[in-house]
């Protein structure tokens, strides 16, 4: 059987499985993927992969108890079995206070996240991309480690209430570092996308370069607070930790930067500057994303921050039943809006300032505040009177996204960018920000 | 959707974010099923041995073979409720070989004959196409096959043969504790890992282990609505290289400090820290906030743990500082010209740091690691001089050594094994010294216990490290709790301004149990062991803001 199933063959499987229930309630998960991926240091590859992968996880009830059981070897046998099994493990489970009873039938938007050319793609195209990239590094002398991954999935759900949902997605993810022989500079450029064919290695190795060159003989400043410019790949990894804690149930128990003096919470209120506008949107075309949650509930569009105020939480099934609002699923994708500056113009409008291509070990240091500290790296660079003087050594930097947002001075167009801590992908738009606040330097390179 | 991000969303319905985001592999299980007995030695032998054939037909002139099980059961828990209990099985086989001069590596779950026989040429044709792309041959280390052997962690309670009721009860009771004394909310959990894993290979080694870990933990959480202020307290436990028995809290292994906190050597009272830690977030709402500036730093050994995990385990990789990791993790400022120079001052004379896969308790102790090689002690820093990295057999001649220094692992089967960290721990000073005596001399210094916020560069020269409990430090006393702080430091400068140890009687280990390297990211369990340590003039921060 192949391990990637069209909608009729995953109907078909889970219809199965789901006569085999004889629980209260049943709901049964299957997905199944292709990776492969491509590892290459010091100029060779060092190793490659692949990994076919299947699973099926029946989720049975009985009153309030629930209990999980999967399978990844699929046969008639098999799934009577997981079925039994996952019955069996409801029956010893202690009750749930927070059990939610499955939904039923819903409605999903259509979301084209499947691509053929991704699909398609083999050792052999994945070497001749990576062949793409070494070629340009090896002929300038300079040393290049990167990571190729592709990968061809899909998901499905069916329940015993009638419910049957149907995505199948494809992705790449391309990263790449290239150092300076001496070790001396070090340039980065990663590229995800839904469609391969979009991926264009030889396009980013050349940013890569360019920045590995361009940051030789950084100079030292002194730490403190500067005008920065955000590349949408560093600004990512500082705007997920808003994204990953909008959780109503946190900040309605008043642990969370969504909490509030007296005991309510930011909802409805300003945050961040006017010009802040983020969204989910599974339709969006650079970024689209599964029309569905991990529970079954249907994912639109919906707004997070518009003009600066927080105007969604997300609100799990058993949390909105309890306050009496609407469940908000957790998106499946993230977008923030931008304006029409490019990376260069917002360069050319800065008297003085830092450009920022990458921040590395985010790690949050109050979760009050979402203080977090990290560093830059591979690239960074002083603006004076519009124009790139000087790369500059790297700083270490103690921000929160909050206050940043509220420095916001412009912003320009989104690109689709993968987060280097979450892999995520966003979109993203650079953004130039005032008293962004560097606490110490790094030697390192 | 890749695995990471499903269990992030089945995380988000149960429990929104208070769920670690952890790995699970393999297939959920009912619970008494990860007491079944798996293959016997011999069968293994017996499969390994056609993997082990099938790779020389095809051209390998090196073959080890791997054949796994991997066993996890995770308890999650809130407050009053059990909130996810997960059994997971995972097996199959790994075989690597070398041919053409290069490695490849493949993987099946289909543990049979036939099944074992294509993966193996599956390997080899990986390695043959790989070499295309290599400009020198793989040269390994010489190491003797050793014969048949077995190795098992020296548990005396196996956690997977406790009812799960008995673990259910023990979190309900530390949950309980907590919030009977200030807490808000109360998560814990708890983690249990056995890795059953064969090895062969071409060598003549054939060596059956069977390895435990276990791991309890908690999140304390208290909370001033009208106020809009939270304070969290992890639990001050170490991930362990144990059975259930470290769960016994035994008096014996209690370290008293000082103003009656109590650290954890081999045993661990879950309740009892619990108990503090209710009370501790409760005073770290109106404790004083830290003054910024230069300090003498007391670190307890709960927390120095991870800041000689990544200041001096991770840029000892000889991995790192090859260049294999330059687009994820990074590289090293512990170039191979510093260790040449056998004078590069990494810290003071009074840093010894060594380098381990034996010592007792350890989550990095086995017999053997996932190479063959039998496991030992190094050093890495003698007398404050950098002398010696980790590396594997692929590696050691870099260094002009013969023999691995065993330092090879994979987190599964279907993983291809590279280098890991092994234990990696600064020993202890000779001189008889408590920590009251310690503190007794600081005139102004911060004594802080506990894992908190960390973040390095991908060369490991900057650090900034946070903690659970900070006490300040006036005139050889403890003067009460501090907020807000954090250390930054650069790794030399800080091992420099190492300048007194406790002894042996306090020396204890810290662990990592999800430590992540390499693309695609595997995960390895590694402790760190030390007594509390003084560091002088370290510039600290205050992490204070509003927003």
């Amino acid at each position: 059987m192949a391990i990637i199933l069209s909608e009729a063959e995953a109907k078909a499987l889970l219809q199965k499985v789901l006569a085999y229930s004889k629980a209260d309630e049943c709901e049964i998960t299957l997905q199944g993927e292709q990776r492969g991926n491509i590892r290459y240091a010091r100029n060779e590859v060092s190793t490659s992969g692949s990994l076919v992968n299947q699973n099926l996880a029946v989720k049975s009830s009985f009153g309030k108890k629930t209990g999980i059981a999967t399978i990844d070897e699929f046969s008639d046998e098999s799934f009577e079995k997981v079925v039994r099994r996952s019955e069996e493990l409801a029956k010893l489970a202690p009750e749930n206070p927070e059990f939610m009873s499955i939904i039923g039938p819903q409605k999903y938007l259509s979301s084209k996240g499947y691509f053929e050319s991704t699909a398609a793609v083999n050792p052999d195209s994945r070497a001749a991309a990576v062949g793409k990239s070494l070629e340009l590094s090896r002929a300038q002398n300079l040393t290049a480690a990167g990571f190729l991954e592709n990968e061809t999935g899909f998901s499905a759900m069916m329940n015993s209430k009638g419910l049957f949902a149907y995505y199948p997605s494809t992705s790449v993810n391309f990263s790449l570092t290239v150092r300076t022989p001496d070790g001396t500079g070090s340039g980065y450029v990663a590229r995800g996308y839904s469609d391969f064919s979009k991926l264009d290695t030889a396009a980013a190795t050349r940013i890569a370069i360019a920045k590995s060159k361009g940051s030789v003989g950084a100079k030292a400043l002194e730490p403190g607070k500067y005008t920065v410019i955000l590349e949408p790949t560093a600004a990512a990894v500082l705007l997920e930790n808003i994204f990953f804690r909008m959780d109503a149930r946190s900040a309605d128990e008043g642990r969370s930067f969504l909490s509030k003096q007296g005991g309510t919470t930011k909802l409805g209120e300003k945050i961040v500057d006017e010009r802040v506008n983020i969204y989910s949107d599974p339709l969006n075309p650079d970024l689209p994303a599964s029309p569905y949650s991990g529970d079954g509930m249907p994912q639109k569009r919906m707004n997070w921050i518009e003009k600066g105020v927080v105007k969604n939480m997300y609100y799990n099934r058993y949390w909105a039943q309890k306050k009496g609002v609407e469940p908000v699923p957790f998106p499946n994708n993230m977008i923030m809006e931008g304006g029409t500056a490019s990376l260069e113009d917002m360069i050319k409008s800065t008297k003085q300032g830092i450009l920022v291509t990458k921040l590395w070990y985010i790690r949050t240091v109050d979760p009050q505040t979402l203080l977090l500290t990290g560093l830059t790296r591979d690239g960074t660079f002083y603006i004076e009177n519009g124009k790139i003087k000087h790369p500059v050594k790297n700083f270490r930097f103690n921000e929160s996204p909050v206050i940043m947002l509220n420095n916001l001075e412009t912003l320009g167009k989104p690109e689709r960018v993968v987060s280097t801590e979450s892999e995520r992908n966003y979109m993203i738009p650079p953004m130039k920000i005032r008293e962004f606040t560097f606490s110490s330097l790094s030697d390192a390179v | 959707m890749k695995r990471r991000d499903f269990m992030q969303m089945s995380g988000m319905g149960l429990g929104a974010l208070m769920l670690p985001n952890v790995p699970v592999i393999g297939n959920s299980v009912p619970v008494e099923h990860l007491l079944d007995p798996w293959m016997d030695a011999p069968v293994k032998k017996i499969l390994s041995e056609i993997a082990l054939n099938a790779a020389k037909s095809k051209g390998a002139t090196y073959t080890d073979v791997r054949i796994g099980r991997y066993l996890q059961q995770y308890v999650f828990t809130r407050e009053k409720q059990v909130q996810n209990i997960q059994n997971a099985e995972s097996y199959g086989i790994g075989i690597r070989v070398i041919a053409n001069g290069t490695w490849g590596f493949a993987a099946t779950s289909d543990v049979t004959a036939d099944g074992i026989a294509k993966c193996a040429a599956t390997a080899v044709a990986i390695a043959k196409a790989n070499s295309k792309f290599q400009k020198e041959p793989v040269v390994l280390a010489e190491q003797k096959g050793v014969g048949d052997k077995t190795w098992k962690t020296p548990i005396k309670k196996n956690a997977f043969e406790i009812p799960i009721q008995e673990k259910i009860d023990l979190l309900m009771n530390v949950n309980g504790a907590a919030m009977a004394n200030g807490a808000g909310f109360v998560t814990s959990n708890l983690f249990f890992v056995n890795e059953q894993k064969y090895f062969a290979s071409s060598d003549g080694s054939f060596i059956d282990q069977d390895v435990h870990r276990i791991w309890p933990t908690f999140t304390v959480t208290a909370i001033d609505k009208a106020a809009g202020k939270f304070k969290t307290r992890d639990a001050i436990s170490s991930p362990m290289g144990m059975g259930f028995e470290y769960l016994d809290g035994l008096a014996s292994e209690k370290i008293a400090g000082p103003n009656g906190l109590v650290g954890y050597r081999n045993s661990y009272d879950m309740v009892e820290d619990a108990i503090v830690a209710a009370k501790q977030a409760k005073e770290k709402m109106t404790a004083k906030s830290v003054l910024a500036g230069k300090y003498d730093l007391v670190l307890d050994p709960n927390h120095l743990g991870l800041t000689i995990h990544e200041s001096v385990g991770h840029p000892t990789e000889l991995d790192r500082v090859l260049g294999y990791e330059a687009n994820y993790a990074g590289t090293s400022f512990a170039t191979l010209d510093k260790w040449q120079a056998k004078n590069f001052n990494y810290g003071s004379k009074l840093v010894n740091i060594v380098a381990d896969k034996t010592q007792a308790h350890t989550l990095g102790a086995v017999g053997y690691d996932d190479e063959g090689v039998p496991c030992k002690e190094w050093n890495i820093i003698k007398d404050g001089i950098l002398v010696n990295y980790q590396a594997t057999r692929d590696q050691v001649s870099i260094l002009g050594e013969k023999e691995s220094h065993g330092c090879c692992y994979a987190d599964n089967w279907n993983s291809v094994q590279f280098q890991r960290m092994p234990n990696i721990s600064l020993k202890a000073g000779t001189e008889k010294r408590s920590v009251l005596d310690m503190i007794k001399g600081v005139d102004k210094g911060i004594y802080i216990i506990g894992r908190g916020s960390y973040s390095i560069d991908q060369q490991r020269y900057n650090f900034q490290f946070g903690g659970q409990v900070f006490y300040e430090i006036k005139n050889g006393q403890i003067a009460g709790m501090l907020e807000d702080v954090a250390y930054q430091s650069n790794t030399q400068e800080f091992w420099n301004s190492c300048s007194q140890l406790c002894d042996k009687d306090d020396y204890r280990t810290f662990g990592s149990f999800f430590d992540g390297k390499g693309q695609p990211s595997q995960v390895s369990a590694v402790s760190h062991g030390s007594a509390t340590t003084r560091f002088d003039a370290v510039n600290v921060i205050n992490t204070g803001r509003k927003i």
